[in-house]
């Protein structure tokens, strides 16, 4: 693969039905490019916790993925109200999620972490009552 | 274990992708908090759950999960059906507990654990 390849992806902010439509179709698409399981399953759990909480907390945004030779980048942008405390939002089991989304299975306070976990990179850049962005890389062996 | 003998210890009802039963399942995971799902990888694992949302089944998605077992006579709407028969992803349901099902699966043999993602 000698040049990048950009995928970009609405999230829908209204409904949580749908969400992680744009990380399934993430994981069709490296399935189809060949990348191994463990990577495939690396960024398509970052990419839909990233969704996940765009849905919760941002009211939606916009996911961008890009392939590059060496590295798959994820860049998830929202307008949303921020994070105020990142160091906070970091720790596992801290959530700011109201009951209902914790009735739906989530707001365990694991998705910042878990994003952190499957990645070899995160950086989130947040301003309060601005939005957030969360740039996540994956780095690809050179074998596959 | 073989999804069919996931099935038969649960007494379970299956609703989707019966031709998946044959595939077989070495480890078990058992939560109603998805994200908490979402941080642990085996290869080849079962979720057992009592929540009803499309999430649980774009969850086993993400991770690579084959087989869903509803716990507490817990029935998945159509549209979770027809996603999880598009996704390829067993789903069936038992009338047994959470904690029943997995001790049930555990003592059948499905005793590997869980690891954290590296």
């Amino acid at each position: 693969m000698s040049e990048d390849l950009t995928f970009s992806y609405v999230v829908d902010g209204d409904n949580f039905t749908c969400a992680g439509e744009a990380s399934s179709a993430v994981k069709k698409q490296l399935r189809w490019l060949g990348f191994s399981p463990d990577i495939i399953r690396r960024v398509s759990i970052a990419m839909y916790e990233g969704e996940i909480n765009m849905v919760i907390h941002a009211g939606g945004g916009q996911a961008t993925l890009t392939v590059q030779p060496d590295k798959i980048v994820m860049v998830l942008t929202d307008h949303g109200p921020g994070i105020e405390n990142v160091e906070l939002a970091m720790k596992e089991g801290y959530s700011t999620a109201p009951e209902r989304i914790r009735n739906l299975g989530f707001g365990a306070g694991m998705g910042l972490p878990n994003m952190k976990r499957y990645t070899d990179e995160m950086r989130i850049e947040t301003k309060v009552g601005e939005g957030t962005t969360i740039t996540m890389v994956v780095y690809i062996p050179k074998s596959v | 274990m073989k999804i069919q003998e996931v099935a038969a210890a649960l007494q379970a009802e299956v609703l989707s992708c019966h031709d998946k039963l044959i595939c077989e399942v070495h480890a078990a995971c058992g939560s109603d908090m998805m994200s908490d799902v979402l941080a642990f990888v085996k290869d080849q694992a079962v979720l057992l759950t009592g929540l009803i949302n499309s999430q649980v089944i774009r969850t086993a998605e993400m991770m690579d999960i084959h087989c869903i077992v509803f716990v507490r006579n817990k029935v998945p709407t159509d549209d979770m059906i027809a996603l999880a028969a598009d996704r390829e992803i067993v789903l069936m349901t038992t009338k047994k507990h959470m904690f029943e099902s997995c001790g049930i699966l555990y003592q059948s043999g499905l005793n590997q654990r869980n690891e954290t993602a590296t």
